[in-house]
């Protein structure tokens, strides 16, 4: 599970993780604009990063900090008026990296990925699922978009996905409507369609949101579970920083479109760089804290999308923000050792010396 | 934990009416004491039975009880947080406080400002007016429960309003005095609450709330909607207004750890029934009922270090209109015996001021915060 350095090729803008092992997808540079009568809002700008196979992609951030548009843009589902200005999607598919971006809409290459290659499960269940036809009918049908299998084999393989997914009574669900289900359980069949098509890869966007804490442990049980079985990645967007660090190997915290900082789980929530991560890990509730203890706060609140500031997004809220530096220019992405932070702090220099001392500065 | 003011709260986490017993004896009255323990809030076998129609003629054919005999009280200056799941029947609770729905039976009774006991449940519909200057509701979702096209400055004075201060000059002086008060820049007032962001909303729904002056504030999940650097600032402003003002809270929650920021004392409610109530400290460190202790386990740390092997809590919440025999948690319940299955756990105060509602609470050592 921790990475180990080997030979570090690294490039200018992505680093080598140095899994010693070809990433599953590559996001590069990838950008993706909202064009409305308003105005335009950049959701997702200048992001990178890479999904390893068997790896759990942890993207953190709140609200308007581009995390379900950057999963959108993987799958090519951003609706319009958005769309992916710059930037590519490098898929993996033996040995040679497919440009997701540079594909056709609606062509066949796209359909095979969606559902195929890449899943996606989101918050709320009933989003993908119809209410008027049964469970069994539309994992049937997910079934059958992606193998040659006829009806009978689909059918017999939708309960075999119920069961891997710990559906009780996986064969009489299968006549039953989604919303006859309860939301735990609308979530483990809609885990159950995303596998159908076997994906290499499964984005989950807020899949525990919806639910109970104690159903959330039992769904994320199940998506590790999942993983160790079928060797898949997994990128798992959320808000919740406990979920994060419960389940992500690497982590991407994201702010206002931009990744502000990635490392390994262990380095983030341990030795945070960036000033925004940092303020972010002190202000979770906690169940160690003393009774009504205050916490910690972030000033402000994050910035209406069509009033993005200058320079670094984070520098209104920022307690450490250097005035004519912060306010001016977009800071430069820094890396070391897998860990990448965006922030002038930081960037003053990068010899350890000076890394320490920022981080003095910061903390 | 001491932030008592100055003498505006006082009686914060003590145990002074832990000698009454859980189901209230009839007859003596503590709020009827004057300033006696200082109960703001007595609760009294509390139910909520909401009838499920079927067919043509929409006969009765079952009822879903969403709340079940809950008893409970709520001292002066308090935070009391009602935690639960799904389906744990803690909003509704709340609604029968405020009387946003009518309760099947039971008793409120709330100590009046004129120093007198209201029994809130039986207040017949006309005579609730009174009671809405004292109890006051925050809302979990600041988008929907702010009108949209009224301005700040006519949703915070509609309160105002309606009871009776027409003058419009004093209407806008109180106004901007609420908007200081929940710290929101005054030049803001007339603007639509589409134009702020949702900590500020819910800044304009605690302002709204505050208008009349209410001793008591049921917060429903008043930050679960919030972003999690804008919940710290609006948890901490909630703690600074109890303590100006010396507001007592019920703040119902699904979140423990929230909770274990602003509340005195704990209430934990599983399909309907109170199973648990104490002292926050206390419930975190050593939680007597299995299901506390499975929530609080259920959290996952925000420390991947901390990432343990566990085995989460199997099983759903049961449905509240066929719950089951015996205890309602026995199905899902590790710790469950022969008596869990038949017979019905009772109310009981099995330590000053910590009531259990589970056979073997006094038996079972159970795993808390600390062994997280």
């Amino acid at each position: 599970m921790p990475p180990t350095p080997t030979a570090d090729q690294t490039e200018p803008d992505v680093p080598a993780r140095g899994r010693g092992e070809r990433p599953l997808l590559s996001v590069r540079n990838l950008k993706t604009s909202f064009f409305a009568d308003e105005g335009t809002v950049v959701a997702v700008d200048g992001v990178s990063f890479d999904v390893h196979p068997s790896q759990t992609m942890g993207i953190v951030g709140e609200t308007g900090c581009g995390k379900s548009v950057t999963a959108r843009s993987i799958l090519r589902i951003v609706e319009p008026p958005g769309r992916i200005v710059e930037g590519e999607i490098l898929l993996d598919q033996g040995g040679t990296a497919v440009d997701l971006v540079g594909l056709p809409e609606d062509g066949r290459e796209l359909q095979a990925v969606r559902g195929g290659d890449i899943a996606l499960v989101f918050q709320e269940p009933m989003a993908s699922f119809s209410p008027v036809h049964t469970i069994g009918n539309q994992i049937t049908e997910a079934v059958r978009l992606h193998s040659p299998a006829n009806k009978k084999e689909a059918l017999d393989r939708a309960a075999e996905l119920l069961r891997l997914v710990g559906v009780p009574r996986a064969k009489e669900r299968l006549d039953e409507y989604p919303w006859q289900l309860s939301g735990g359980l609308q979530q483990r069949a809609m885990i159950a369609m995303a596998l159908a098509g076997e994906p290499r890869l499964l984005i989950a966007d807020e899949p525990t949101t919806a639910l109970d804490v104690t159903t959330q442990a039992q769904i994320l049980d199940l998506l590790r579970d999942l993983q160790e079985r079928t060797g898949m990645a997994i990128i798992l967007i959320t808000h919740d920083l406990g979920v994060i660090a419960e389940m992500a190997d690497d982590v991407v915290v994201m702010y206002l479109g931009r990744a502000v900082e990635e490392a390994p789980v262990d380095a983030l929530f341990h030795a945070p760089r960036h000033p925004y991560t940092k303020a972010l890990l002190r202000s979770i509730p906690s169940i160690h804290a003393a009774a009504r203890s205050r916490l910690p706060i972030i000033a402000g609140s994050v910035p209406h999308p069509y009033e993005r500031p200058r320079g670094c997004p984070f520098h209104p809220r920022c307690t450490h923000a250097i005035p004519g530096t912060c306010d001016e220019s977009m800071p430069e992405e820094q890396s070391s050792n897998g860990h990448r932070v965006s922030c002038h702090l930081t960037s003053v220099t990068v010899t350890t010396a000076g890394a320490s001392a920022a981080d003095e500065a910061v903390s | 934990m001491d932030t008592t003011g100055s003498g505006a709260a006082p009686a914060r986490g003590g145990g002074q009416n832990g000698e009454r017993a859980s189901r209230v004896d009839a007859g003596q009255t503590p709020l009827a004491q004057p300033n006696g323990n200082g109960v703001l809030l007595d609760v009294r076998r509390l139910t909520k039975f909401f009838p499920i129609r079927r067919g043509l003629l929409r006969r009765t054919v079952g009822h879903i009880r969403a709340v079940d005999d809950v008893s409970f009280d709520l001292r002066q200056g308090e935070t009391l947080a009602l935690v639960g799941e799904s389906g744990s029947g803690k909003t509704t609770t709340a609604r029968c406080i405020v009387r946003a729905v009518a309760p099947t039976s039971g008793e409120i009774l709330l100590r009046t400002d004129a120093g007198k006991v209201a029994d809130v449940a039986a207040l017949p519909r006309r005579a609730l007016r009174p009671l809405r200057t004292q109890v006051q509701m925050i809302f979990q979702d600041p988008r929907s429960s702010l009108n949209p096209r009224l301005t700040v400055a006519d949703i915070v004075g509609e309160p105002l309003l309606v009871n009776g201060l027409r003058s419009r000059e004093e209407r806008t002086e109180r106004v901007q005095e609420l908007l200081r008060l929940v710290a929101l820049p005054t030049q803001y007032m007339n603007r639509f609450p589409h134009a702020f962001s949702g900590g500020q909303r819910q800044r304009i729904g605690i302002a709204r709330a505050l208008a009349l002056n209410p001793g008591l504030i049921v917060a429903d999940e008043p930050v679960s909607a919030l972003d999690v650097s804008v919940q710290a600032q609006i948890l901490n402003l909630l703690l600074d207004l109890q303590e100006r003002l010396g507001l007592t809270y019920l703040f119902v929650s699904h979140d423990l750890s929230v909770v274990k920021h602003v509340s005195d004392r704990v209430a934990v409610m599983y399909v309907g029934q109170m199973v648990e109530l104490t002292d926050t400290e206390r419930i975190f460190r050593s939680p007597k009922h299995p299901y506390t202790s499975a929530l609080l386990a259920a959290i996952p740390a925000p420390d991947p270090r901390a990432r343990k092997a566990r085995e989460p809590l199997p099983g759903e919440v049961a449905n509240p209109a066929e719950p089951p025999s015996g205890c309602y948690f026995h199905p899902r319940c590790r710790y469950a015996t022969d008596q869990c299955r038949t017979e019905r756990p009772v109310w009981e105060e099995i330590a000053p001021g910590h009531h259990v509602r589970c056979h073997r609470a006094a038996e079972l050592s159970l795993p808390g915060a600390a062994d997280l």
